[in-house]
C-alpha cells in the first residue's frame, strides 16, 4: 500500500490536473480548511480519544480519481475526499500534515477497514447494504448519480436506454465497479457492449479516439472529463442511480460515526469550501448541500 | 464455494471468452512467429535485422505494455477495432517473438551438413527445407514451442484487463469487487478455469514431445 | 550475420543480385510503413513538446518529478524482481532436491504442486499473493516494504520456484552419473554429494537459464498494476499519464526502459553461455547467437 503524507495544506484542484505539472503558481485557491482544534476533549476509550491522543490519523482514499482523490507528481493527494478528511481530522486536533493518506482502490476498502490498517476511508465510497455487513458508514457527505458521457457529435445515445436500441454501441467503465453493475441491465449484450478497464481515464482515452461510444460512471467524475475535453464530450440523459458517498469506519463504531456526522454538520462552510476548491471547480458542477446523515449503526 | 456455484453462468461465459482469445492468438502467433522466423533466416539483410529488432522489442517488453500500445496506440493511427481484436493482436505480437526464436533455434540446430547433403543430391531450396531441414528441426522445436504456447494460454489473462471484460480474469474481479464475494473462493474458481485449459494442454504437449522426440 | 546458414550456400552472382533487389524492396516497404506511422502521429499531435517536454526536456517544470517517479519505479521493479528471484532459486532448489531424493510415492504431492503452479497465469498468482493472502489473515503488512511488495513477491515466487525446480532437476540429471557415484565412493553421504558435488556443477550449467528467467520475472512485476498499487515502473507510468495526459509518450519511454534493462540482461546471459560452452570444451554448440528461449515465458 502506498502511503503519502500531505506536505501542503494547500490544494491544487482538478482544474489544474494538467497544471500540476506547471508548478504551483496556478494554485490560486488556498483552502486552508477549518482551524485545527486545540487539545479537544473526548470520552476516554473512544476512537476519537485515541486518535486525538496519537495526534495522527490514517485515511484511505483514491489516488487516481480527479476531483476526489488524485496523487500529483509530487506525491500529494488532492480532491474533495481529501478535504473532507481534513475537516474531520481538524476537529480531532490533527493538522493536515499529520494525516497519513493511504491509497485504497475500490476492491480493498472493506479489507483495510476490517484489518485496522486505516482509521477511516473517504474514497468515493458508495453506501450499500452489502458493504454495511462488513463496515459502518458515517455520512453520506455527498450524493452522486450515474450518468452517460458521449462524444459531442453523437446523437444516437441519449441515455442508458439507448444501448438496447443500438446493440453496436459500446460503453466503457471500470472493472468491478458499482457503475459496471448498474449498467448491465441496460445492455442488449454484455459481451459485445461492455468494455472494462482499470481506470476511468483509460475509458476516456478510448472514448476520445473512437474505440468506445460512451463512458458511464458518477456524474461528477464525468463532469470533470467534460470540462477538460474542450467541448469534445457531453453528458446525456438523466442520472439513473443514486450513489450516496459515505465515510467507511470500523463496523459498529457508533460514537465515531456520530462524531463524524456532527463534525460535518457543524462545518458547513468548510464543506462548501472543500467542494468549491476541488470537484466543484468543474464547470456545471453544482455545490451540494450536505445530505441528511443516515442513522449510525 | 458458493461464490462459484451461484455464478456458474458467469464463469462459463468467462471461460469461453478466454478460450476464444486463446484460440485466435494460437493461430495468429504461430503464423506471425513463423513469418518473423523466415525473415530472420532469410538471406536479405534488412529482413534479418527487422526480425532481430522485432524479437528484441517484443521479447523484452512486458505484455501489458504491448497491450497498451495496441489498445491506445493503434486507434491513434486510425485503426478502430474492438478491444477483443486489440487484445488478441497484442498477445499475438508478443508471443510471435517467442515462437520465432523457438522455430529459428530449431532450424539452426540442424547441422549444416544435412542441408549440404540435401543440396548435393539435387534437392532445391524448398525441397531441402521440406524433406530434410524442417522434419529434423521439428524435434528440437516442439518442446520450447510447446512451452511458449502454454505460456501464451496463461498470458491471455492479461488481455482481459484491456477492455475485453467478461473473460475469466475480469469475471473474478467483478465478483469480488462489485458483488462483494470473498476473494478466496472466487479466485479458486478462476484458477480452476485456467487449469482446465493448461493441464490438458501440458499433457498433450507431453504426448507430442514423446512422438517426435527420436534420439538423433 | 557472419554465421553460415544451414539453409543456403554461399551465394553466386545471380543470387547476390536477387538478394540486393530483395534488400532494396524490403527497405522501401519498411521505410514507407515507418513514414505512414510517423506522419499519422504528427497529424495526431503526438510529437508536440507539450507532450514530450516533461519526459525529455530537463528545463520542463515537470521533468524532475517525472524522472524521480520513473527512477523510483525502476528501483522498485528491480527490488521486487531480485527478491522474487532469490526466493525462487532457493525454494526451487529445495523442491528439486526433494523431488530427486524422495521415493516414487513421496514425489506425487510435489509433482502436483509443480503442475498446478506452472499451469496458472502469473497475474492470478499475484492476485493470490496480494489480495487473497491478506484476506485470509496472513499479516503481510508487518513485513518490511509493505504488503503489496510481499504479495507480489509471493505470487512471482510461487510461479518461478517451480520453473526453477525443473531447471535444477534437469541440471542435476544432465550431469554424468559418475559424478554422484564418485562422490559416494569418497564417503560422502547422499545429501553431501548433492550439496557439494552435484548442485554446484548444475548451477554452473544453469546460470544462463537463471538470467534469462530474470528477464521474465522483471517483466512480470508489471502485472501488479492489475491487482493493486505498487510503485514499480509501469504503475509510475500510469501515475505520470494521469497527471500529464501523455499516455503514448510516457509508455514509449517506459517500454524503452524495460527493453534496455532486459536487453542488457539477455546479453549477459548470452555471454555467460558462450563462455561456458568454451570452457566446457564443446565450442560450437551454443554458437547460435541469442537462441535462448526462456524456460517459462511469463507475461
Amino acid at each position: 500500500m502506498r502511503t503519502r503524507r500531505t506536505t501542503l495544506a494547500a490544494t491544487v484542484a482538478i482544474a489544474s490536473l494538467a497544471l500540476a505539472a506547471c508548478g504551483g503558481d496556478e494554485a490560486d485557491e488556498t483552502a486552508a480548511g477549518p482551524p485545527v482544534a486545540e487539545a479537544p476533549e473526548f470520552e476516554p476509550g473512544t476512537t476519537m480519544a485515541e486518535l486525538a491522543e496519537a495526534g495522527t490519523i490514517t485515511v484511505g482514499t483514491k489516488f487516481d480519481q480527479p476531483g476526489f482523490g488524485l496523487e500529483n507528481l509530487e506525491g500529494e493527494v488532492e480532491g474533495f475526499d481529501v478535504e473532507v478528511a481534513k475537516i474531520i481530522a481538524a476537529e480531532l486536533g490533527i493538522a493536515p500534515e499529520d494525516i497519513d493518506f493511504v491509497e485504497t482502490p475500490s476492491a480493498v476498502r472493506e479489507e483495510v477497514i476490517e484489518g485496522g490498517e486505516v482509521d477511516m476511508v473517504v474514497a468515493t465510497y458508495t453506501i450499500n447494504d452489502e458493504r454495511r455487513e462488513r463496515v459502518s458508514f458515517a455520512g453520506p457527505y455527498y450524493v452522486a448519480g450515474q450518468q452517460i458521457m458521449v462524444r459531442s457529435d453523437n446523437t444516437t445515445i441519449t441515455g442508458p436506454e439507448s444501448f438496447m436500441e443500438n446493440p453496436d454501441a459500446t460503453v466503457c467503465t471500470v472493472t468491478g465497479s458499482t457503475p459496471s453493475e448498474n449498467i448491465r441491465p441496460y445492455l442488449a449484450s454484455e459481451q459485445e457492449q461492455l468494455v472494462l478497464f482499470d481506470e476511468y481515464s483509460q475509458c476516456v482515452d478510448a472514448l476520445s479516439n473512437g474505440t468506445v461510444d460512451a463512458v458511464t460512471t458518477d456524474n461528477v467524475i464525468l463532469l470533470g472529463y467534460v470540462a477538460e475535453s474542450d467541448g469534445a464530450f457531453k453528458l446525456v440523459g438523466e442520472q439513473f442511480t443514486e450513489e450516496p458517498y459515505g465515510i467507511g469506519i470500523e463496523r459498529g463504531d457508533v460514537a465515531f460515526c456520530e462524531f463524524i456526522n456532527e463534525t460535518l454538520a457543524e462545518n458547513e462552510e468548510a464543506y462548501v469550501e472543500a467542494w468549491e476548491s476541488t470537484a466543484g471547480q468543474v464547470e456545471g458542477a453544482e455545490t451540494p448541500e450536505l445530505p441528511e446523515p443516515a442513522p449510525c449503526s | 464455494m458458493d461464490a462459484v456455484t451461484e455464478n456458474l453462468d458467469d464463469y462459463v461465459s468467462g471461460f469461453l471468452t478466454s478460450l476464444s482469445i486463446i484460440l485466435w492468438s494460437l493461430v495468429g502467433s504461430l503464423v506471425l512467429g513463423m513469418l518473423i522466423a523466415a525473415c530472420r533466416v532469410s538471406p536479405v539483410p534488412p529482413l534479418q535485422r527487422f526480425g532481430a529488432f522485432w524479437v528484441t522489442t517484443f521479447r523484452n517488453t512486458p505484455l501489458s505494455v504491448v497491450l497498451f500500445f495496441c489498445a491506445f496506440g493503434l486507434p491513434e493511427l486510425g485503426v478502430i477495432r474492438s478491444f477483443f481484436f486489440f487484445g488478441v493482436l497484442g498477445l499475438v505480437l508478443y508471443t510471435s517473438a517467442f515462437v520465432c526464436e523457438a522455430v529459428r533455434s530449431g532450424i539452426n540446430s540442424v547441422s549444416a551438413g544435412q542441408a549440404e547433403a540435401a543440396r548435393s543430391i539435387g534437392l532445391n531450396f524448398t525441397q531441402s527445407l521440406r524433406f530434410v531441414v524442417l522434419p529434423q528441426a521439428l524435434r528440437t522445436v516442439v518442446p520450447p514451442l510447446g512451452s511458449v504456447i502454454i505460456a501464451m494460454f496463461k498470458n491471455s489473462a492479461v488481455v482481459g484487463a484491456f477492455g475485453v471484460g467478461g473473460d475469466l480474469w475480469s469475471t473474478g474481479l467483478t465478483l469480488t469487487s462489485a458483488r462483494g464475494y470473498e476473494t478466496l473462493p472466487v479466485f479458486i474458481g478462476v484458477a480452476l478455469g485456467f487449469l482446465l485449459i493448461t493441464l490438458p494442454a501440458g499433457a498433450l504437449l507431453h504426448v507430442i514431445e514423446r512422438k517426435v522426440a527420436i534420439a538423433r | 550475420m557472419s554465421q553460415q546458414s544451414v539453409l543456403y550456400d554461399a551465394q553466386g552472382p545471380r543470387a547476390q543480385r536477387r538478394t540486393r533487389i530483395g534488400t532494396v524492396v524490403a527497405l522501401l516497404v519498411l521505410a514507407v510503413l515507418a513514414f505512414v506511422v510517423v506522419r499519422r502521429l504528427v497529424e495526431q499531435g503526438e510529437f508536440t513538446m507539450e507532450k514530450w517536454g516533461p519526459l525529455i526536456n530537463p528545463g520542463n517544470e515537470a521533468f524532475d518529478a517525472v524522472w524521480r517517479l520513473l527512477l523510483e519505479g525502476v528501483v522498485n521493479t528491480l527490488k521486487a524482481a531480485a527478491i522474487a528471484m532469490t526466493l525462487s532459486i532457493v525454494l526451487g532448489t529445495l523442491i528439486a532436491v526433494a523431488r530427486l531424493s524422495l521415493g516414487r510415492t513421496g514425489r506425487i504431492p510435489l509433482i502436483g504442486l509443480v503442475e498446478v503452479f506452472r499451469g496458472l497465469p502469473v497475474v492470478v498468482l499475484v492476485y493470490f499473493g496480494v489480495r487473497v493472502l491478506p484476506d485470509v489473515g496472513v499479516p503481510l503488512d508487518e513485513l518490511p516494504g509493505g504488503a503489496v511488495l510481499w504479495g507480489l513477491v509471493i505470487g512471482l515466487t510461487a510461479y518461478n520456484m517451480v520453473i526453477f525446480a525443473e531447471v535444477v532437476r534437469a541440471g542435476v540429471e544432465s550431469l554424468p552419473r559418475g559424478q554422484r557415484e564418485a562422490a559416494l565412493a569418497t564417503g560422502l553421504t547422499n545429501g553431501q554429494a548433492m550439496r557439494l558435488v552435484l548442485l554446484p556443477q548444475a548451477f554452473r550449467v544453469m546460470l544462463p537459464a537463471i538470467i534469462s528467467q530474470l528477464v521474465v520475472v522483471l517483466k512480470d512485476t508489471s502485472l501488479v498494476t492489475f491487482v493493486a498499487n505498487f510503485d514499480e515502473l509501469l504503475s509510475q507510468g500510469e501515475s505520470i499519464r494521469r497527471n500529464l495526459d501523455n499516455p503514448i509518450q510516457t509508455f514509449i519511454v517506459i517500454a524503452l526502459m524495460y527493453i534496455a534493462i532486459n536487453y542488457a540482461l539477455g546479453r549477459l546471459a548470452q555471454y555467460l553461455e558462450r563462455r561456458q560452452s568454451r570452457t566446457a570444451g564443446e565450442a560450437g554448440t551454443a554458437a547460435d547467437e541469442d537462441s535462448r528461449v526462456p524456460v517459462g515465458g511469463g507475461a
